[in-house]
């Protein structure tokens, strides 16, 4: 079983916007929901752009769904899946997330 | 081998460009070697537009001729060269300056002239008419000298030019012949009623006169005499008594023209010669010359079709028309003067607001024969429908112009109209022809244009063809939903008008009050950015960063590796040799790529996000300031050098430019704002080709909104002339916050205005008229916006909290190893992902 591991403290995000950390050489994007109380995790790698960019994108919901908009060329990403509205095909890896006494933590696949 | 037959065509006027136009799109371009001669010095310009090159348009403006038509069409155009005789045995044209060229088919379009009655004196000095570009260039030169101007005419065309001697500031009188004005289109009662508001705008008009003599004056150049014994001192004379054909060269080569001029022609537009047409003011058919472009440019098409083989006709033309004369609507539909056997007229006077209608009906009520409608045109299009299709009258035909009790409309739903009803007669677009344009996909008046060119040419069918597009997309169930997006029932203007009413001041209290789930990309920005415009503070505040989209967020402009540029302001793109120094220097050491901007400033790529508060502090420090490149909001004053250096320049367009930069600079707006000044009509600044223009004239400025360049370009409109600075700069604050107030999401002003219901005129009566009580309002609010502007960068320097966003890992200090830039041409550029491979695999060997 994988194991939480520490990332940043959660004065480190943003409310409803996100940051992108370095965790076991990976880049992942966090973003902080406050109206969910909810913190997602999925890879900064946008794969449409082929930049590490997605941390820097807008949150919100589609249909009720948390989802993230590509700041490059607005796609749109489920936050709990990784998938891509747009094209179920294509997705980013999502990675579970918490906050545990205000330390955000996420775990990785092994 | 050579089997092409020669066409020559006499004139490159409106009707004879038409024609060509028309021609190229048919078989006949291949059939046929053309050859066109041109007496004017410059090919086909819009004269139904002609007054305008008075309020700023020029030549170019003017031209109906898409630039490389004549040499992608194989075209030889002779310009300025007559062709000065016919010869029909040999089939040969030969010009002025001796050129002889041979025809097998030969098309005469050469319009018409001013008339000038023969009184004695007409041919002294500044009595001019008003026809070509050259004519308007000697009335501008002659007013420079002049006080009084008076113009011999009361026609369309007369009181046209009235106006454009008032324009030039000419204290003007019009001298009729008739007991009227306009006595072609309007009966007793509508001329009455317009002479009435003409006078109320300064012009004096003279009916009954008939002018004798002129000669000198006393006071003024000329003294007109006239047959009742008046006289009339003025500096200048404009004679628009009426047109005459140009039928000389035909005349001579003895081909059938009128007893009173114009060249006889058949319904394939044919003369006595059947080798040869005519069309356009030249042509008589049925006895009857049409001095308007609308039939010319149907006989255009009948001869281009003609030529080809296929079947069509000239069969006679409506010449309704619909007009503002010096700001007054007047419009004359069919059979005005009620000569038809038994018709009967319906007479609606307003003496109080001005308004005139008539309307002639056939003797059983059941068809509009005619309508004469002065102050109030805005039923032209029904009644016009109504006349052209013999659609069948209401049971009460005075209800069509009668004033309507609340909002009960009695106008024809474009559903009455038939498949085949003409909507644009400029252009012969029937309705069918646009139902089918918007079937296959148009749904906006930009698309619909394009599309059908129904609209493009007198304008006069816009507010037509508009219901029709409306009528026609809520048919095929394109539902035109207006909300912004699924988290808000209400579109971007409503969303404006409930946080001002609401003073609301961050999106989450809206979203509670009036939308739902969690907000979108679409929403946040647009709110972010009302907020912005409306209250101005801070856009990285703690309730606003979520709004904003990652390059106001970063306040940067992202790249597509996820780098970004930086742009500081350079306003009206003058900067000292130490500023350009610095931006060096911080481009050498931090590696960035430079680049001139469209906008006159620098542009420097390929910051990385941990870069760009070191790269601002050392801006900062040598004295730049955000240029918001990265925001919807102003971005540049482009400016001309101006009078300061220029040989050419009137004004002061770098100074003008520069003050109204720093006034708007930072002002949020629903999408990017860009601003031109030029120092005179030259334009070098390409200022019609902006958001905002400005233009210096010698009395002025002249004042353009609304233009786009970019993907689609829009030639900005003339709204405003000779302004005084403090006015024109209320008038810009006015349309800018009006923009702001009532745009939608990302909507550019050019598309706003195109979607504008009443269009130019609305605008300019809500900002010009201030016709919604407004104007101090919308003043107010700029004057807000200015008076809390901040250079966003600075604030940001001096965040400590703020800072702590602008790293690539919350948790590292390291970058992002995906940025990679390769050389090329001496600077560096993002390497594509064959080269960042490569790269990858040099450092791990390493
Ligand atoms: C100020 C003004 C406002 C107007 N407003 C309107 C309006 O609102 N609505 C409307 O429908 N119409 C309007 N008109 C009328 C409209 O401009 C004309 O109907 C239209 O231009 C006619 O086109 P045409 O080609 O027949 O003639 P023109 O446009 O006059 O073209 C004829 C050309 O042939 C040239 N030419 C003549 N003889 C020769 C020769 N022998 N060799 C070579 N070239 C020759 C002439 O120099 C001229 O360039 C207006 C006209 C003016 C002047
Ligand atoms: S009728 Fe003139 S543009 Fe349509």
């Amino acid at each position: 079983m994988s194991t939480w591991i520490d990332v940043c403290h959660i004065d480190d995000l943003q409310p409803d916007s996100g940051v992108c950390a370095l965790v076991q050489g990976r880049q992942v994007a966090i973003f902080y929901l406050p109206r969910l109380h909810a913190v997602y995790a999925i890879g900064n790698y946008d794969p449409f752009s082929e930049a590490n960019v997605l941390s820097r994108g807008m949150v919100g919901d589609l249909a009720g769904q948390p989802m993230l908009a590509s700041p490059m060329y607005k796609q749109h990403f489920n936050l709990q899946t990784g998938i891509c509205f747009e094209d179920a095909n294509v997705s980013v890896p999502a990675y579970p997330a918490r906050i545990e006494n205000d330390r955000v933590a996420i775990q990785m696949p092994e | 081998m050579n089997t092409k037959q020669t066409l020559v065509v006499i004139g490159n006027g409106m009707v004879g460009q038409h024609f060509l136009a028309k021609l190229v799109e048919t078989a006949a371009k291949d059939q046929f070697h053309i050859v066109t001669f041109c007496e004017e010095p410059r090919a086909a310009y819009d004269r139904v537009h002609l007054s305008e090159y008075f309020t700023g348009k020029t030549a170019e403006d003017l031209s109906l001729v898409e630039s490389g038509f004549f040499e992608q069409h194989g075209i030889e155009i002779h310009l300025g060269d007559r062709a000065a005789s016919i010869d029909r045995q040999q089939k040969q044209v030969t010009s002025a300056k001796g050129v002889v060229i041979g025809y097998d088919k030969l098309v005469l379009a050469t319009g018409s002239y001013p008339f000038v009655p023969p009184v004695p004196g007409h041919d002294r000095a500044q009595c001019l008419v008003y026809r070509t570009i050259e004519d308007l260039e000697a009335i501008k030169a002659a007013a420079e000298k002049s006080k009084i101007g008076t113009v011999v005419g009361g026609g369309l065309l007369g009181l046209e030019a009235a106006k454009a001697l008032t324009d030039l500031g000419l204290e003007t009188h019009v001298v009729e012949f008739a007991p009227r004005l306009m006595a072609v289109q309007l009966d007793d009662g509508g001329g009455a009623m317009l002479r009435q508001k003409i006078q109320a705008l300064g012009v004096k008009v003279h009916l009954n006169k008939n002018t004798s003599l002129i000669d000198d004056g006393a006071h003024c150049l000329h003294k007109m005499n006239f047959a009742d014994g008046e006289v009339l001192e003025t500096d200048l004379i404009l004679f628009s008594a009426g047109i005459r054909p140009r039928d000389d060269i035909a005349r001579a080569s003895g081909l059938e023209v009128g007893p009173r001029g114009g060249i006889v022609i058949d319904n394939q537009c044919k003369t006595s010669d059947p080798d040869i047409y005519a069309i356009g003011e030249c042509a008589l058919w049925n006895g009857q010359i049409f001095g308007l472009v609308a039939p010319g440019y149907s006989m255009a098409r009948t001869v281009a079709a003609d030529l080809t083989g296929t079947e069509a006709s000239f069969t006679g033309a409506d010449m309704s028309t619909k007009l503002k004369l010096m700001g007054v609507d007047v419009a004359s539909i069919g059979d005005a003067h009620a000569r038809t056997q038994g018709a009967l007229v319906y007479t609606y006077q307003n003496g109080s607001s001005e308004i005139y209608k008539r309307l002639v009906v056939s003797q059983n009520k059941k068809q509009l024969l005619g309508a004469v409608l002065v102050g109030d045109a805005s039923g032209y299009g029904t009644l016009l429908q109504y006349c052209l299709n013999g659609i069948e009258l209401p049971e009460n035909p005075d209800s069509l112009i009668l004033p309507q009790r609340h909002d009960e409309s009695v106008g024809l739903g474009p559903d009455a109209l038939p498949a085949s009803a003409q909507i644009c007669s400029c252009h012969d677009v029937s309705k069918g022809q646009v139902c089918g344009a918007i079937e296959a996909g148009c749904t906006t008046m930009g698309q619909l244009k394009a599309e059908t060119k129904a609209a493009t040419g007198c304008g006069g069918c816009a507010a037509l063809l508009k219901s029709v597009l409306d009528c026609e997309l809520i048919k095929l169930g394109v539902e035109v939903s207006t909300d912004i997006c699924e988290h808000f029932p209400h579109t971007r203007q409503d969303l404006y008008n409930l946080i001002m009413v609401e003073q609301i001041k961050t999106f989450d209290e809206l979203l509670d009050k009036h939308g739902r789930g969690l907000g979108c990309e679409v929403c946040k920005q647009a709110v972010g950015s009302i907020l912005a415009s409306y209250w101005n503070d801070y856009i990285l505040e703690k309730p606003h960063i979520g709004l904003q989209d990652t390059n106001d967020t970063y306040l940067a402009n992202m790249q597509k590796d996820g780098t970004y540029s930086v742009v500081p302001r350079v306003t009206g793109g003058e900067i000292t040799p130490d500023g350009l120094i610095a931006l060096g220097q911080v481009a050498k050491k931090y590696g960035l790529y430079t680049k001139i901007t469209g906008g006159q400033r620098v542009d420097l790529f390929g910051a990385r996000v941990e870069q760009l508060p070191l790269i601002w502090q050392e801006l900062i420090e040598a004295g730049f300031e955000s240029g918001h490149a990265y925001g919807k909001s102003l971005r540049t004053v482009k400016s001309c050098v101006g009078s300061t250096w220029c040989r050419f320049g009137v004004d002061d367009s770098v100074g003008l430019a520069i003050e109204l930069e720093n006034r708007y600079k930072g002002l949020r707006a629903p999408h990017k704002i860009k601003f031109a000044v030029s120092g005179c009509t030259r334009e070098c600044a390409e200022a019609q080709g902006k958001d905002i223009g400005v233009i210096a004239t010698e009395n002025g400025w002249n004042l353009y909104v609304c233009g786009n360049g970019g993907m689609k370009p829009r030639h900005a409109d003339l709204f405003a002339t000779n302004l005084d600075k403090a006015t024109l700069i209320k008038y810009i604050d006015r349309v800018l916050i009006f923009y702001v107030r009532t745009a939608a999401r990302l909507q550019r002003t050019s598309v706003w205005m195109e979607n504008m219901e009443g269009g130019l005129d609305y605008l300019k009566a809500v900002i010009l008229e201030d016709r919604l009580g407004l104007a101090a309002e919308l003043e107010q609010q700029m004057q807000h916006v200015i008076d809390t502007y901040q250079c966003e960068w600075k604030t940001t320097l001096q965040d400590a909290q703020k800072l702590k966003r602008f790293r690539h890992f919350v948790n590292s200090d390291q970058a992002d190893d995906n940025v990679v830039f390769v050389e090329e041409r001496g600077q560096i550029r993002p390497a594509n992902a064959e080269e960042r491979k490569h790269f990858k695999l040099i450092e791990e060997a390493a």
